[in-house]
């Protein structure tokens, strides 16, 4: 039994140990094709990406993400793929800013309104897409990635034309600012009692603690409730979850609508906590690496966690390489190397896996 | 066991006896831990299939493995196909492929697309493909699994042609009736080692079956009448009409089921018997009405009627009755997610849950190492016997079996019937379709052929033979 438990523990860190050492290999070998020391650009890397400030700034990058990686990760774990990530945040946060600027309330209150505007507005913008998948058969692939375009041209049309603040004399077409009662609290003071020291543009966003919250509730809803039994039995195996009396249509739509919920919080952490306003310099792209970094964390609430972390980390880290003289895109090749290898590596672990159990089962039935 | 050029030899046991390992072995795809294979005369050592097949042996498996998107002819050369310069030479190949197709009587047309073809001649694809390779050792693992009786009899024939050309052929199956038609030799292993090996003409299926389960046959039979006044289940017309509007699947479907007794529903597969259950369970749409202890449950969701407490064992269990790649104590919920022992209230019990997936494994004798098995690794017959456990665990007033017995082997048929009986016996009401004549006859207390969606006929099953009933189903008597 003991030795059962070795083995256990030796594949579960097989895949991400072969993963980590072939996606290095891969990385330095882009380096080198730039005829430059990988050694360095690591060390570099490292140096900056663990101070202080970088490491604040890793959280930032990272909170979003981990946000929109559980949203895509509610639809993996029932058998969908949202695409649409990235349009419903975007709309979130539009919508969440726009209206949250409108009045004042008190200061818990008037932040939790926002966030259940922007949960409202991407969980609607997603049921588009569950709607038409139950009622029309229309893949939800293909239907949420035109709702991306579709929200990034309403949400440029919305802001240039319906919602920006001409008050301002700025160039940068913004929503008004929202009142301080609807701005969440940076955790600089929290992290100062820690011991930490002001860092110049450090700060950690509040949302930070949102997303942790969600990840926890994500973990027990999935694995430990019959809701989440339901939603991971419709993505294993669809057929015997209708015999098993899981409603698919209602399923289905329930997650793609819960999904564009909790997506249409993963803007909120620069807006809340930084712009405290939509404007055009809002982020791109969230939605999309979102997509990677929930693959990478196997839809699993700590390994998502650690998979943000990692983006994070590697985009922050990366802008040290111009100072050597290597292109900070580089930080994509590793991105896309890790994801790759480990998706791999978790597969052939997965079949070895099996093969171990026949053989296991085998010596059980002989004895 | 020795397989000599020119014959058939087959390869009988029950599920998980070992016959997948010895195939395994002679294919390169596991090693042994002993022992040696020789090769007309000389050792050998595989590695990986690749060896095998350099030692002329070659594979049919039970899954096809070629690309639909491509013709016979390149899915037969894939993998090895013949060079001129740079591109693949099709003249060589096609003129090849034709001459082989011709010497073994395995006619097909090289420039038709897979997509287009049916399963038989998919798998005279294969074949094709494996003696392309240069096989003279073939192995055929489970072969008419997947065929229709013709296509059986057209394999067969095909067999006898590569046969006459001088192959060894191995013969992997479980079902004894083909096996005594076509092989010439039998080996019988059992629990991973060979209890016997016979000439085909000197045994009868029977014995063959003693042989690999190493005592006498399970009867399907059931002892008196245990049948009880209670109405379990009563449907009345019940029809599906089909979404073109041409012939209902099932039409004006009656009859009544009391407690404590087992309909059989005979008929030849595809006559509305797979459409009946669906109604019953409430996966399909239905018109005329269904009730269930009296009480009509037509608007009732699925969840809601097994919730009220009917069971069902599923046709294809893989499919609609398991989560092939989660532990069996996950598979242990399904299907009853809203309910003790694996839920309090909404939340999981996952202690509760694992506990109650080792009674089930004890009290159904399922041969795994634990409730964190994955249910893929168990054989075919140790699954079952895991879908019966958790299905009589709620103790269904109803229980709805789909071929319960369908592709296990014979221990584990035995012991579901047995527990079939036992729930009789308490008082359960089952309805139970089969294509196993014996199986309806003996375990039935009533028959209903069902023939192109109508019930065309109610016998007796104690004076019924299965010919009788085999020709009530054609609608020949």
């Amino acid at each position: 039994m003991k030795k059962l438990k070795l083995s256990t523990f030796l594949l579960a860190i097989a895949a991400p140990l072969a993963a980590a050492v072939v996606s290095i290999i891969i990385s330095s070998l882009a380096v080198l094709a730039t005829k430059k020391s990988p050694m360095d650009a690591y060390r570099t890397m490292w140096d900056f990406g663990t101070t202080s400030a970088s490491l604040m700034q890793m959280l930032n990058t990272a909170t979003p993400y981990y946000i929109a990686a559980i949203a895509i990760a509610i639809t993996f774990r029932a058998g969908l793929f949202n695409i649409g990530v990235e349009g419903q945040l975007r709309l979130g946060a539009l919508f969440g800013a726009y209206i949250g600027a409108l009045f004042v309330l008190p200061p818990v209150l008037h932040i939790l309104v926002i966030m259940v505007i922007a949960m409202s507005v991407g969980g609607l913008w997603a049921s588009i897409a569950g709607y038409l998948k139950v009622k029309r058969g229309v893949s939800e692939v293909i239907s949420t990635i035109m709702l991306n375009a579709l929200a990034g041209g309403l949400s440029s049309y919305l802001l240039a034309n319906r919602f920006a603040d001409l008050t301002t004399s700025s160039n940068n077409l913004s929503t008004k600012e929202i009142p301080a009662s609807g701005q969440f609290p940076n955790l600089m003071p929290l992290l100062n009692k820690l011991g930490v020291e002001d860092q110049p543009g450090g700060g950690v966003y509040g949302m930070l603690l949102v997303a942790v919250v969600l990840g926890v509730t994500f973990w027990f809803v999935v694995n430990r409730t019959r809701f989440g039994f339901e939603l991971r039995a419709s993505g294993i195996n669809p057929i015997a979850a209708r015999v098993s009396g899981v409603n698919s249509k209602r399923m289905t739509f329930v997650a793609l609508a819960l999904s564009g919920a909790v997506a249409g919080l993963a803007g909120l952490p620069a807006v809340l906590g930084d712009t405290h306003a939509f404007n055009m310099g809002f982020r791109t792209g969230i939605g999309f690496s979102a997509i990677a970094v929930a693959l990478l964390g196997r839809n699993n609430a700590v390994g998502m966690a650690i998979s943000a972390l990692l983006f994070g980390f590697l985009e922050v880290s990366s802008r040290s390489l111009e100072l050597i003289d290597i292109a900070p895109e580089t930080y994509v090749i590793m991105q896309g190397s890790i994801l790759l290898s480990s998706v791999i590596a978790y597969e052939v672990v997965r079949r070895y896996k099996i093969t171990l159990q026949s053989k296991e089962l085998a010596k059980a039935v002989e004895a | 066991m020795s397989v000599q050029a020119g014959t058939v030899h087959a390869l009988v046991g029950e599920n998980g006896a070992g016959k997948s390992t010895v195939m395994k072995i002679l294919y390169g795809m596991q090693r042994p831990d002993s022992g040696e294979i020789l090769v007309n005369g000389t050792a050998v050592h595989f590695k990986n299939p690749n060896d095998a097949i350099a030692a002329s042996i070659g594979m049919v498996h039970q899954h096809f493995m070629l690309a639909d998107n491509f013709t016979v002819l390149e899915n037969v050369i894939l993998g090895s196909e013949p060079k001129k310069g740079i591109s693949i030479d099709f003249v060589a190949a096609r003129a090849k492929v034709v001459a082989m197709a011709e010497q073994y009587g395995l006619e097909i047309d090289p420039d038709i697309l897979v997509e287009e073809l049916g399963v038989g001649q998919r798998q005279r694809v294969e074949i094709l493909k494996v003696l392309y390779r240069g096989a003279r050792i073939l192995i055929f693992d489970e072969p008419t699994a997947v065929l229709v009786p013709q296509e059986v009899d057209d394999l067969f024939s095909a067999l006898e042609g590569l046969r006459a050309q001088g192959m060894a052929i191995i013969f992997i199956s479980h079902k004894l009736d083909e096996v005594l038609r076509v092989a010439d030799d039998v080996t019988v292993v059992r629990a991973g080692s060979t209890v016997a090996e016979v000439k085909s003409k000197d045994v009868t299926a029977r014995q063959l079956a003693e042989l690999m389960v190493g005592s006498e046959l399970p009867q399907p039979s059931t002892h008196g009448v245990t049948r009880r006044d209670q109405i379990t289940l009563a449907l009345k017309d019940v029809s599906i009409p089909t979404s073109t509007g041409s012939r209902d699947l099932i039409s004006h479907i009656s009859f009544d089921l009391h407690a404590g007794e087992v309909v059989g529903i005979a008929g030849v597969e595809g006559n509305g018997q797979a459409e009946l259950v669906e109604a019953i369970l409430g996966l399909r749409e239905y018109t005329g009405s269904i009730s269930f202890n009296s009480a009509t449950i037509d608007h009732m969701s699925v969840a809601h009627r097994h919730d009220l407490g009917i069971g069902f064992i599923p046709e294809d269990r893989q499919r609609q009755g398991l989560m092939m790649d989660s532990p069996l104590w996950e598979n242990r919920i399904l299907g009853h997610q809203r309910s003790a022992p694996v839920m309090r209230g909404f939340i999981l019990d996952k202690k509760a849950t694992i506990a109650d997936t080792t009674r089930i494994m004890q009290e159904f004798d399922v041969r795994a190492p634990g409730p964190q098995t994955l249910a893929t690794a168990l054989s075919g017959g140790n699954q079952q016997k895991f879908i019966v456990g958790r299905e009589m665990s709620k103790a269904p007033a109803l229980l709805v079996a789909s071929h319960p017995t369908r592709g296990v082997d014979v221990g584990a048929q035995g012991a579901i019937w047995e527990e079939l009986r036992r729930a009789r016996e308490k008082g359960m009401a089952i309805v139970l379709i089969s294509a196993d004549l014996e199986e309806l006859i003996g375990m039935s207390d009533r028959l209903l052929v069902m023939l192109r969606g109508v019930i065309t006929a109610e016998l007796d099953p104690a004076k019924t033979t299965p010919e009788q009933l085999g020709s009530a189903m054609t609608g020949a008597a």
